[in-house]
């Protein structure tokens, strides 16, 4: 860690001048329809100041508190991966020319690099899992080429809302790592952190005082409260194989009752991926889009293989979503795809609770009938 | 090569649902490139028994004339095409059929009401005729109507999309006005199509695409009463568009009321 000062309050449209100067686009939260949503950002004037989200299940309200604070909540909605992973995007294109010979073009437009104001660390642990779905062994260009230039000024978290448990993934609320800068808000003004040498420039070019080290400690205590303030948790149990032991468990059916099947908890979530595509032509034939949009494990093309669906029922799709979002993803990306952001428990139209979900489902002793 | 013929055919309905033809502007144009209009009323074009590859059919059969014509159009036609929620699931007008209604409405409505020649239900076009394929909607939009008619002219069954309506709405990044504000929004149970229009200008889907695959009724109910809603208006937003869709008037009946007395 490489404390370089304090931003005082009134100088933080600096940063998001030199940010612009260096031709980013810059990205971060303001309020717009009842959330705090990660849109252009010319001015500070923008940001939630004196905004606090209050989240449960299934609810997702915003109201005012007397601080001067522009972070003094929890997470939108969404928070990077809509700028990288696109909810929907051309992928190419084919035309047919006079002749009827075929001309295929990507649609790749290297559009201006991002600079994004406000990254919590659960949102930099699932951008991290999406870099090891997205840049493995077959890197996707598209992502690729966002992520590459994408500038990121994190923000210790220290308003976690009734729904994170991101101390029990071990994601947050500290930002550890995969950022450019990170800043501790208090109420004078932001700490800033150098996390690389890209950081460093821009830190450069900020009227930074010198930091006392009460303001640290301050910072990191309220951190730590952040840890302490939440409730909720995921089991500390190897999850994995606690899942797959209990694929006939009747708690599959008891929240397949409750469950809209309608893919909100995967659309929120910061590290799910599944997409599909499709192509898109224009009348008469001559052109074509191929189209990536989001998908989910929710839907029925999920699992629509030819002829058959794999996953018919929202009981095999809920057990999919769980015992890979828990399981088999440290099988697949070496740890559980779960960052403890609560974004599915928030978004969710009815309010399941994936940790008691989780608790339910692996807390017992239960095993199948007649495996004694 | 023969263009392909098509015939736009109007029953029990608004019109809007053609408009999706009429407002398609430049592809208007192409379309009438593509193929041979040879019956669209709307458009001035008029041949109603031409025989044709495919026939869009607007509105729901709630007359003895219209039982005759359809299956007139099933008989002259490749390819049938229900255009819309009228069509497809009986529409406003099946709402009648909720508690056999139909003589005392006559009578509400009309100054004369011998002259009015109805059946006793409202009923979708599947009720009377085989359908080839089916566009939700109230109304249809132009890009979904344009989609089928490329992919019936390439030859391929067309794309059906049936997820929720939810889907749509986080691709558009438009904010959940349930959890946002307690709206009662119809999306979790709704098919897709109309790309999630009333969200994203802050409004509450109801649930005009009717039914989307694998929905769960009984847990959206339940959280409809949870947001507060009194049986009646739980009724009128399963009822309200496609009260004929089997899913939404199995959900929709137990909380309706006859007449709508208060609750």
């Amino acid at each position: 860690m490489d404390n370089s000062g304090i931003l005082p309050r009134g100088a933080l449209q600096s940063l998001l001048d030199a940010l612009t100067d260096r031709g980013y686009r810059t990205i971060g939260p303001q309020v717009r329809d009842n959330a705090i949503q990660y849109l252009d950002l010319a001015d500070v004037g923008q940001l939630p100041a004196g905004w606090t989200d209050d989240q449960a299940p299934g609810s997702y309200r915003l109201s005012r508190v007397e601080s001067p604070r522009c972070f003094a909540w929890a997470t939108g909605p969404q928070a990077l991966k809509p700028y990288l992973f696109c909810s929907r995007e051309v992928l190419w294109r084919a035309e047919r020319d006079a002749t009827g010979k075929l001309d295929f073009s990507t649609s790749q437009t290297n559009g201006a690099p991002v600079a994004i104001i406000g990254a919590r660390a659960c949102d930099l642990a699932a951008l991290a899992l999406q870099d090891r779905h997205f840049l493995g062994a077959i890197r996707d260009p598209y992502y690729d080429a966002r992520r590459d230039t994408l500038f990121i000024v994190a923000l210790h978290c220290a308003f976690p809302a009734d729904t994170c448990f991101c101390a029990s993934t071990g994601d947050g609320p500290r930002a550890k790592q995969g950022f450019d800068l990170a800043l501790s808000e208090l109420d004078e003004g932001f700490l800033v952190e150098v996390g690389t040498e890209r950081g460093a420039a821009v830190a450069a070019q900020l009227p930074l005082q010198p930091s006392r080290p009460e303001q640290h400690r301050q910072a990191e205590q309220e951190i730590e409260e952040a840890a302490h303030q939440q409730f909720r948790q995921l089991p500390s149990r190897d999850l994995q194989s606690a899942l797959f032991a209990r694929l006939e468990h009747p708690r599959w059916d008891a929240v397949a009752a409750r469950c809209l099947s309608c893919g909100n908890c995967t659309s929120v979530c910061p590290t799910c991926f599944c997409h599909a595509e499709q192509d898109v032509p224009a009348l008469g034939g001559a052109r074509t889009e191929h189209v990536r949009e989001w998908d989910s494990c929710f839907s029925v093309g999920h699992s629509h293989l030819h002829g058959f669906v794999v996953r018919p029922e929202t009981r095999h799709r809920y057990r999919q979503w769980l015992t890979h979002k828990l399981g088999s993803w440290h099988t697949q990306y070496g740890r559980s795809g779960c960052v403890g952001c609560g974004r599915c428990i928030t978004w969710c139209p009815v309010g399941i609770d994936i940790t008691e979900e989780a608790t339910a489902i692996t807390g017992d002793n239960w095993e199948p009938r007649g495996s004694a | 090569m023969q263009r392909p013929h098509i015939a736009v055919h109007k029953f029990s309905s608004c019109d809007g649902c053609q408009l999706a033809f009429l407002n398609a502007g430049e592809d208007l144009l192409e379309l009438a490139q593509l193929v041979d209009i040879r019956h669209f009323l709307e458009a001035g074009i008029a041949d109603e028994y031409a025989q044709v590859d495919i026939a869009f059919v607007e509105g729901s059969i709630s007359t003895s004339e219209e039982l005759t014509r359809i299956q007139r159009v099933r008989a002259n036609s490749r390819f049938v095409v229900t255009l819309g929620a009228c069509a497809t699931a009986g529409g406003l007008q099946a709402l009648r059929n909720l508690d056999d209604s139909n003589e005392a409405w006559k009578h509400a409505v009309y100054a004369q009401p011998e002259f009015i020649q109805t059946l006793d239900q409202a009923e979708p076009v599947s009720a009377h005729i085989e359908v080839d394929f089916e566009l939700w909607g109230c109304p249809v939009n132009g890009q979904q109507v344009l989609a089928a008619v490329q992919q019936l002219l390439f030859g391929v069954t067309p794309l059906d999309p049936r997820d929720k309506v939810c889907m749509e709405c986080k691709r558009q990044h438009a904010v959940c006005v349930m959890v946002t504000e307690g709206r009662p929004c119809m999306g979790p149970v709704t098919r897709t199509g109309c790309g999630a229009l009333c969200p994203r200008f802050g409004r509450d889907c109801y649930a005009c695409f009717g039914p989307a695959e694998n929905l769960n009724t009984d847990a959206m109910s339940q959280r409809l009463q949870g947001l507060g809603l009194p049986p009646s208006d739980i009724a009128r937003r399963f009822l309200f568009i496609n009260s004929h869709a089997p899913a939404f008037h199995a959900a929709g009946r137990p909380f309706y009321r006859e007449g709508f007395a208060d609750d």
